[in-house]
C-alpha cells in the first residue's frame, strides 16, 4: 500500500490467507471502498475510507483490518 | 446498505489486536465463508479485553458442533467436551476453582436440545458461568438439520416439507430457569454484542447471551437466502429490535421480531459463593 | 501415633472413607439405588474438608462435572449403579481419551434396564470394559468386603492419578449395604499418589507430551494454558487427522495400562497349591466361595479360590497358570456368564470351565458352589 502525501490515507490490510471470500466487508462498507477480486476482498477506492472499521468488525475470518 | 446509528458512533481509532488472544497457527478457522461464528468470537475477545481478564484465569468450555470449535482458536484454558455437556464440565471447573472466569460457548442444538437439561439447571443454580449460545437455527456440523430454534416452516435436511416444531425462545427459557442475566445480540450488531458480552462476563451469576448469527451454507441455502449479507440484514437486523427502542414502538412494529439487548438482570446469591460460605461454616465448626 | 478408630460401616460408607483418605476433594453425582449413600456421605463430609460436592441434574452431568473438577486439579469421584453407569459411558470414553483421572464407583444392581434396584448383581463386569465405544484402557477393581471397599477405593484413586485414566470400583448391592467393622487407617498408613505435575515452563508444556508414556497433567488455571478435546489429538492437545498420530495415541493409551498390568493386578489366592478345582469369582460371591472352599476341604475335596481384586485388566497370567494344572475352574457370578467368557478365553481348553449363574436378585450360596464343585470330582 502507498500513502498519499496530500491526505493521510488509512491502510487497509487484507490477509489473503484468511479471507474466505464471503463479501460481507464489501457489502457492508458504507462508502464502497472494497470489492471482490475473484474470491478475495480487495481495496478499490481507498480515498473514500472513513476508518469506520465496519469491515473489520463484521469480518468473520480475522482477514481485514484498517490502520491509521 | 445502511449502517445503524449505534454502530456509527463507535468508531475505533486503532484496530483491535486479536492476536493477543488467538493461538498462533490455528487460523483459518473451520467455519464456512459468511458464517457468523467468527464475528461473534471477535466480539467476545474484545469484551474479554475490555474486562481486563487474565488469560490464565479464563476457562473456555464448549460442547460439540460448529460453534463449539471456538475454544481451539483462543489462548485460554480451553476444553472441547461432548455434545451437550459443556455446562456440567464448566460447572465442575467453576466449583473446583471459583476464582476462574468460566465461559461456555455452545450452539443452539448443543445448549438447548441435547444439553437442554444442563442449561436449565445451570440457570437455576445461578452458578457464575457465562453461556454464549450461538444461535444459527441449524445443526451445521452434521449438514443442516433443524434445531430447537429453527423457525416454523423453515426448510432443513430433516424438515424438507417445512419445520412443524415451534422454536424455543432461549432468553425466556433462561429467565424462567433462574438465570440472573439474560440478553440477546446478533453478529450484525457487533459493537452492541461486544458490550452485551462484556456486561454478561462481568455479571455475578449465570449469564446467558443468545446470539443470533447466520449459517449461510445450510440454513441460508435451504431457505433461499442469496448470501450471508442478506441473512444478516433480514434475520439479524430486520428480525430484531433493541429492547430500549421496543418500548416506544407500537405492537405491530414488534410483531415477529426478537428483542435484543439486556432483557433480564437481577441479583441473587451465586452458587459457588454460597458453597464457600457453607465450607467456612462447616470447616470451622466443632465436630 | 493416633489410636486407630474402628467403626461399624456400610460398604458405601467405607467407600466414602477410602475416597477421603485418598484425597478426594470433589464429588458430583446423581442419586441412584443402591449407591446413593456414597453421595450422601460425600455431601456431609466434603464441605468440612474444604472439598466440593454437587448434586447434578442427571447422571451424565454428574460425571461431566467430576471431570471438570479433576481438570481443575481436584481428585474427583462419582458413583452410580447399573442404569446410571450406562448413562455415564460416553463420558468414560472421554476421560480415557483425554486422560483425565477420575474414580467411578458402580454399585451393581439387577438389570437389564431398571431391573431390580435393591437386588445384587455383578452384571456390569462387561459394561465396565466395553460400555463406551472405541478401544480404550480399563482399570476396574472388585473388593469383596467392607474394609476392602475402603482400601480398594484408595487404590482406585492412586491408579487413576498415576495412569491419568478413569478407574472403576465395582461391587454389588450386598457389599454396598452390608455392615462390617472397619478400621479407619491413620495418615501415612497407606500410600497416597498424586498426579505428576509439569516441570517445564508453560510455553514448553504439552498435555500429551510424546516424551512420556503418561505426560504430567497441569490443572486448569495454573498458568499452563492448553487445549483438551475428545477428538483424536496431537501431543499439544489439538485435533489431528494424521493417521500416524491417531494410531500412536490410541495405542499409547492402551499400552500405558497394558505394560503396567503386573502392578495393577491384585489377586487373593486361597489354597491353590494343591487345588484340583478352582473357583474364580469376585465381590460378594467370593464370600460364598471362600466358605464353600473350606467346606469342600473338610470333606477331602482339593478346592481353591482365585479371587481377583483387579478384574480389568483381566488377570490373564494367574488364570493361565491355574488352568494348566487343575481339572476345572468354576466361575460363579451374579449374571449370565460375563467373567466366564474371559476365563474360557484365557484357559484355552486346558481345563474345564464352568459357570454358575444367578440373576434372580439373590446371592449365590456356599452350598450351590459346594455342589457345583463336587460335580467335577
Amino acid at each position: 500500500m502507498t500513502e498519499s502525501a496530500a491526505k493521510k490515507l488509512p491502510r487497509i490490510v487484507v490477509n489473503e490467507k484468511l479471507c474466505k471470500g464471503c463479501s460481507i466487508c464489501v457489502d457492508f462498507c458504507p462508502t464502497d471502498v472494497l470489492e471482490m477480486k475473484g474470491s478475495i476482498a480487495a481495496v478499490k477506492n481507498l480515498e473514500a475510507c472513513t476508518r469506520c472499521q465496519l469491515c473489520d468488525l463484521r469480518c468473520p475470518d480475522f482477514a481485514i483490518q484498517v490502520f491509521d | 446498505m445502511s449502517t445503524p446509528v449505534a454502530e456509527k458512533k463507535e468508531k475505533l481509532s486503532v484496530p483491535f489486536d486479536y492476536n493477543k488472544y488467538l493461538r498462533p497457527n490455528k487460523l483459518p478457522h473451520i467455519w464456512c465463508p459468511g458464517c457468523g461464528h467468527g464475528i461473534v468470537l471477535k466480539a467476545m475477545l474484545r469484551a474479554i479485553d475490555k474486562a481486563g481478564l487474565d488469560k490464565n484465569n479464563i476457562a473456555l468450555v464448549s460442547g460439540i458442533g460448529c460453534s463449539s470449535r471456538t475454544p481451539g482458536y483462543v489462548d485460554f484454558n480451553t476444553l472441547h467436551t461432548l455434545h451437550g455437556r459443556a455446562l456440567p464440565f464448566a460447572t465442575g471447573i467453576k466449583l473446583a476453582k471459583p476464582e476462574m472466569k468460566v465461559i461456555v460457548v455452545t450452539g443452539d442444538g448443543d445448549a438447548l436440545a441435547i444439553g437442554g437439561n444442563h442449561f436449565i439447571h445451570a440457570c437455576r443454580r445461578n452458578i457464575d458461568i457465562t453461556v454464549l449460545v450461538f444461535t444459527n437455527a441449524t445443526y451445521g456440523m452434521t449438514g443442516g438439520q433443524y434445531s430447537p430454534t429453527t423457525p416454523l416452516e423453515s426448510i432443513a435436511t430433516t424438515s424438507r416439507y417445512g419445520n412443524i416444531e415451534p422454536p424455543f425462545d432461549t432468553c425466556e427459557m433462561a429467565k424462567a430457569s433462574g438465570a440472573t442475566f439474560v440478553a440477546r445480540g446478533t453478529a450484525y450488531h457487533t459493537i452492541e454484542l461486544e458490550k452485551t458480552i462484556h456486561e454478561a462476563i462481568t455479571h455475578k451469576g449465570t449469564s446467558v447471551v443468545d446470539i443470533i448469527d447466520a449459517c449461510p451454507t445450510y440454513f441460508g441455502r435451504a431457505n433461499k437466502f442469496k448470501s450471508a449479507t442478506q441473512m444478516m440484514e433480514e434475520i439479524e437486523k430486520d428480525g430484531t429490535v433493541n429492547v430500549k427502542q421496543a418500548a416506544s414502538l407500537p405492537p405491530e412494529k414488534l410483531a415477529g421480531k426478537m428483542l435484543r439487548g439486556v432483557l433480564h438482570k437481577v441479583e441473587r446469591p451465586e452458587y459457588c459463593e454460597k458453597y464457600e460460605t457453607l465450607i467456612m461454616e462447616k470447616a470451622n465448626a466443632k465436630k | 501415633m493416633a489410636e486407630k478408630k474402628k467403626k461399624l460401616l456400610q460398604g458405601n460408607e467405607a467407600c466414602v472413607e477410602g475416597a477421603l483418605y485418598a484425597g478426594c476433594r470433589f464429588y458430583a453425582g446423581y442419586p441412584i439405588t443402591p449407591s446413593t449413600e456414597i453421595m450422601e456421605g460425600m455431601s456431609v463430609r466434603l464441605p468440612k474438608l474444604g472439598g466440593k460436592f454437587i448434586q447434578m441434574e442427571d447422571e451424565i452431568g454428574g460425571i461431566a462435572a467430576a471431570l471438570g473438577g479433576s481438570l481443575a486439579g481436584l481428585k474427583s469421584m462419582t458413583a452410580t449403579s447399573g442404569p446410571g453407569f450406562s448413562l455415564k459411558q460416553e463420558c468414560i470414553g472421554y476421560a480415557c481419551l483425554t486422560e483425565i483421572p477420575l474414580v467411578i464407583v458402580d454399585v451393581m444392581r439387577g438389570g437389564p434396564s431398571t431391573g431390580y434396584p435393591t437386588g445384587p448383581s455383578q452384571s456390569d463386569i462387561m459394561q465396565a470394559k466395553w460400555g463406551t465405544h472405541g478401544d480404550h484402557p480399563v482399570i476396574a477393581l472388585t473388593p469383596s468386603t467392607v474394609p476392602e471397599i475402603l482400601t480398594e477405593t484408595i487404590r482406585a484413586f492412586n491408579l487413576a492419578e498415576q495412569f491419568r485414566t478413569p478407574v472403576m470400583v465395582l461391587y454389588d448391592e450386598i457389599l454396598g449395604h452390608m455392615r462390617e467393622p472397619v478400621t479407619i487407617p491413620n495418615p501415612g498408613e497407606f500410600a497416597v499418589e498424586d498426579r505428576a505435575k509439569p516441570e517445564v515452563k508453560p510455553e514448553d508444556y504439552y498435555p500429551y507430551d510424546d516424551k512420556f508414556l503418561i505426560a504430567p497433567l497441569a490443572p486448569f488455571g495454573s498458568g499452563y494454558r492448553f487445549h483438551v478435546t475428545g477428538l483424536n489429538h496431537k501431543q499439544d492437545g489439538f485435533p489431528t487427522n494424521d493417521s500416524k498420530v491417531i494410531r500412536e495415541n490410541n495405542l499409547r493409551i492402551m499400552r500405558k495400562v497394558d505394560i503396567n498390568r503386573e502392578t495393577i493386578w491384585k489377586n487373593e489366592e486361597v489354597m491353590l497349591d494343591d487345588a484340583e478345582v478352582v473357583i474364580f469369582t469376585v465381590g460378594s460371591t467370593a464370600r460364598s466361595a471362600r466358605f464353600a472352599v473350606n467346606e469342600l476341604r473338610k470333606v477331602g475335596v482339593k478346592a481353591g479360590l482365585l479371587r481377583p481384586l483387579t478384574i480389568w485388566p483381566f488377570p490373564d497370567r494367574a488364570v493361565a497358570e491355574i488352568s494348566s494344572r487343575v481339572k476345572a475352574i468354576i466361575v460363579p457370578e451374579l449374571n449370565l456368564g460375563q467373567m466366564t467368557l474371559e476365563v474360557e478365553r484365557v484357559a484355552k481348553g486346558r481345563c474345564a470351565v464352568e459357570g454358575l449363574y444367578r440373576v434372580d436378585g439373590e446371592p449365590i450360596t456356599p452350598s450351590q458352589i459346594f455342589h457345583e464343585v463336587r460335580k467335577y470330582l
